[in-house]
């Protein structure tokens, strides 16, 4: 098991009903994360319209994840 | 050169920072908030940016394209917080010596910031709902309610 804090922005974050917890998961990438927090977040977007960070550093879904990680989950992005 | 606003952006401001003797060429782009969006009445706009890693992308963006398009300066700031119609959303400004680097570097940077840097856009509407944009259940409950 993983200590993991993640982060939830925009979206996911009102879906949350809260912007971070601290999460006890088996997940060894960032992907695997993104899945178990499914619940919270309630995405039906496709995971490549999504983006991830691991401890403030732009990552990709099967980037590994380490105990003590900050995940940070982007939804899809609409800037400009 | 970039940065993310919680205040009103003036082109007229960032323009005069980016005046340099060598420049013979300077284009920019704004982005305003406009009244309609995928076939909703649009009332106005918020912007939230996860800030630390908006720069940190902005900044590889920025690079990019004066690596591509060789020019002298490029700056791009994007706002944050609630706007109204009208308002300016994002200014890109590139100088370079010729008009062809400042045209491109300009188009680059605006696209590459609209798809990669960690900014979201929550538009509220006239009928009274909102939506966050690109969000696939909040466009169709959205288009639902109209």
């Amino acid at each position: 098991m993983k200590t993991l804090t993640v982060r939830y922005f925009a979206v996911f974050r009102e879906r949350a009903g809260l912007a971070e917890e601290v999460l006890e998961l088996e997940a060894s990438t960032a992907a695997e994360v993104f899945a178990a927090t499914r619940h919270r977040h309630g995405s039906e977007e496709p995971l490549g319209h999504c983006k991830v960070a691991i401890n403030d550093e732009m990552a990709s879904w099967d980037s590994p994840v380490a105990d003590g990680d900050i995940i940070l989950l982007f939804p899809p992005v609409a800037g400009g | 050169m970039i940065s993310i606003s919680s205040t009103t952006i003036n082109p007229d401001q960032l323009r005069d920072a980016l005046v340099d003797p060598r420049a013979g060429a300077y284009c920019s782009f704004e982005g305003w908030v406009r009244n309609r969006n995928e076939g909703h009445d649009v009332l106005s706009l918020e912007y939230e940016a996860y800030e630390p890693l908006a720069i940190t992308e902005g900044k590889k963006v920025i690079a990019e394209a004066l690596q591509k398009f060789p020019g002298l300066h490029a700056q791009c700031v994007h706002r944050v917080g609630k706007l109204e119609i009208g308002e300016c959303a994002v200014w890109v400004g590139v100088t370079s010596a010729h008009r062809d680097e400042a045209f491109q570097a300009c188009r680059y940077i605006i696209d590459e910031v609209k798809h990669r840097l960690p900014i979201w856009k929550k538009e509220y509407y006239v009928n009274g709902d909102s939506g966050w944009v690109n969000c696939e259940r909040c466009q169709s409950h959205a288009q639902s309610a109209d």
